[in-house]
């Protein structure tokens, strides 16, 4: 048979294409995570303070007990206490939103699925406004718990709404959707009702998403909900590839496909949640990252999700130094920055997807 | 993740299948597909019976869509699904996959349960094709195929060489070998449903499911599709429309009506002008001389023998 015959042929180009493949995503992989460090430390030396690559290398060096910096406390504390922090948050952030949004356009098979969809940045803001202006919690409670709390009831409901409508995927998306608006018309209206102009512009900042004012708390608690959720989704990378034509196929290869979906709906609003009550809400990274990202590695999971990982964090890392520098003094909420930035970007995959969802 | 339990699913399943086999054997007698190939294969089941459905039953919405079917594919055999649409032809495939579970009744693999079975262990012995499969993911026929690989895969894993021979051997069977690069959106129709069905090869089933994957081609992929599934050695149901395909190349019909079967037994046995115009509502002219035995349907139109449609 002509068929054999060509398998024959070809069998051992193709296990040699595979250990090609192999070869290309680790270099991919040390690729990204050199990016990253580089990204980090350039973007910490970029600010009004002249700081140097070696004097951010000698200042983290020396918090790690590996002798004197030498410089000035000043100049430390800028490195330490404001740069540092900030610039690594923005890491995590940008790779916690484009795994998030990964994730959930492969598990809602929604291209437009990113992690505000399930109504949890929305429910976070109603949370955060109901701290700074109506003063709930009677000031025991901080934005960001106010933020957290208001982003899990979100969530919650949205859930239970899905469920309630008939449990299937969708459904999940258009709960989300009137959950974002019920808790968006929820802030407007404490916003416009109560508060004074300075609550007004704080508000506004914070909903716009910005990494400003962030310590090393925010770094830690993100940091380790992010591990944890990455490994989460790792391990049900296989699952998240069957879901490629849809839940029933899902379920003849295998998958329990509601404990999955629970679980992995379930730990990406965790993350969404602990990173937009530290950053506010960013918009655009786990919509478009992800999108781009599949056009260098494919649509496998076990190879999207660290690539996804790391070119969201590259990619934060320097809007971020963008916004905070390129109106300098004034600092421009980054969250702006990335939408003024993702909404071309997003054009430009749908364009160039256009054939895939025409054919 | 679910895994790691197959073991023990088969020493249970070699303890107590004998038993139950022969009891649902001599209880099954409704709608059993009992037939000469079915007896021959009897020895075959005791040890190890595949899929069946024992009086299954499903509602939705207070109707119901499947009304005590039971089918019992013979080993190795293409089992053709018949009915008007509506007749409970999708239900019944979704409850044999264990994708729907049945109202009453049950459908059990190698003599238990689907219930009680992981989901990971009824992916690695029944596999699916469905009528329209559609992705929004840029995936080539390869990465299609190698989805079939999931249910034998760990968390973690890398592809094993097993996993890498049974995608070959898979494309190689329905002829998509020199396709494997090419992203699934761009192939036809045709193509498109022999890469489901590579994927489901690659799952490396011992039973098949197929719902409707014949439709919206033409009559040449129609032809191709269906000798290269009644090629495959698994036991196969495959749901269709056509008489005619279903004559050539089923060794068993199951026709539904309203939920229930309406006829069961070898195509001569079961496409009789009476049953054509009983389920269907159509006059057929039906012959068989096309030396094989299996008959041929010619439809005479619904309304009386002056709208009579002469084909050809």
């Amino acid at each position: 048979m002509t068929h054999q015959a060509a398998a024959e042929g070809r069998a051992p180009q193709t296990r040699q294409a595979g250990r090609g493949r192999r070869l290309r995503f680790a270099a991919l992989c040390a690729a990204g995570v050199a990016a990253l460090l580089v990204s980090v430390a350039l973007a910490i030396t970029i600010g009004p303070a002249d700081i140097g690559v070696a004097d951010v290398w000698a200042v983290v060096g020396a918090h790690l007990g590996l002798g004197s910096s030498g410089l000035t406390p000043i100049r430390d504390g800028i490195v330490w206490q404001l740069r540092l922090p900030r610039t690594l948050l923005a890491a995590v952030c940008g790779a916690g939103l484009a795994v998030c949004g990964a994730v959930m356009q492969s598990l809602l098979r929604n291209p437009l699925a990113d992690p505000f969809v399930l109504g949890v940045s929305s429910g976070a803001s109603t949370g955060a406004v109901a701290v700074v202006v109506l003063g709930a919690g009677g000031g025991a409670v901080t934005v960001s718990a106010g933020a957290f709390v208001g982003a899990v009831v979100s969530f919650a409901l949205v859930l239970l709404g899905s469920q309630v409508l008939g449990g299937t995927m969708d459904r999940v998306v258009l709960s989300g959707v009137a959950a974002m608006q019920l808790f968006s018309a929820l802030t407007s209206f404490v916003v416009m009702t109560a508060a004074d102009a300075e609550q007004t512009r704080g508000v506004l900042f914070w909903l716009l998403g910005s990494l400003g004012n962030v310590g090393w708390s925010e770094v830690w608690v993100c940091l380790a909900v992010l591990a944890v959720v990455l490994l989460v989704c790792a391990a049900h990378a296989h699952a998240l590839d069957a879901f490629a034509f849809g839940q029933d196929a899902a379920a003849t290869l295998g998958v329990h496909v509601a404990r999955t979906r629970l679980i992995l709906l379930s730990v990406t609003a965790l993350l969404t949640a602990a990173l937009v009550s530290s950053a506010g809400a960013i918009g655009f990274v786990g919509l478009v990252l992800p999108h781009a990202t599949r056009g260098l590695v494919g649509p496998g999971h076990a190879r999207l999700l660290p690539v996804t990982a790391l070119t969201g964090a590259v990619f934060l890392v320097w809007v971020d130094t963008l916004a905070r520098t390129a109106l300098d003094p004034q600092e421009v909420p980054v969250g702006v920055v990335t939408s003024l930035i993702g909404v071309p970007a997003f054009l430009l995959v749908l364009y160039r997807s256009r054939k895939v969802t025409t054919s | 993740m679910i895994g790691g339990t197959d073991a023990s699913m088969e020493t249970d399943t070699d303890a107590s299948m004998e038993t139950d086999a022969s009891a649902a054997m001599e209880t099954d007698t409704d709608a059993v597909v009992d037939t000469d190939a079915g007896r021959g294969m009897e020895t075959a089941t005791a040890t190890d019976s595949g899929l069946r459905a024992e009086r299954v039953t499903r509602t939705a919405g207070g109707h119901l869509i499947v009304d005590g079917v039971s089918v019992t594919p013979p080993q190795g055999s293409l089992v053709g699904l018949l009915g008007p649409n509506g007749s409970g032809k999708s239900t019944l495939l979704r409850l044999l996959a264990g994708v729907l579970a049945p109202t009453s009744g049950v459908v059990t693999l190698g003599g238990r349960p689907l219930n009680d079975l992981p989901r990971k262990a009824i992916a690695r012995r029944v596999a699916v094709v469905e009528q329209n499969a559609a992705t929004q993911s840029e995936l080539t026929v390869g990465e299609v195929v190698r989805l079939g690989r999931i249910p034998h895969r760990r968390a973690w894993s890398a592809a094993s060489a097993a996993d890498e021979e049974a995608v070959r051997h898979a494309l190689e069977r329905t002829g998509l070998m020199d396709r494997a690069d090419q992203l699934w959106h761009t192939l036809s129709g045709g193509e498109r449903q022999r890469a489901q069905i590579a994927r489901a090869l690659a799952q490396q089933p011992r039973e098949l499911l197929l719902d409707e994957p014949t439709n919206h081609l033409d009559i040449r992929h129609q032809l191709d599709l269906l000798s290269l599934v009644a090629d495959l050695p698994v036991t196969t149901v495959i749901a269709l429309h056509d008489l005619n395909l279903a004559a050539m190349y089923c060794d068993q019909l199951i026709v539904l009506r309203k939920g229930r079967v309406a006829a069961c037994g070898t195509p001569r046995d079961v496409l009789t002008e009476d049953l054509v115009a009983e389920v269907y509502g159509v006059r057929a002219d039906i012959t068989h001389d096309d030396g094989h035995g299996r008959p041929h349907i010619r439809f005479l139109g619904g309304h009386g023998p002056s709208s009579s449609v002469r084909p050809g």
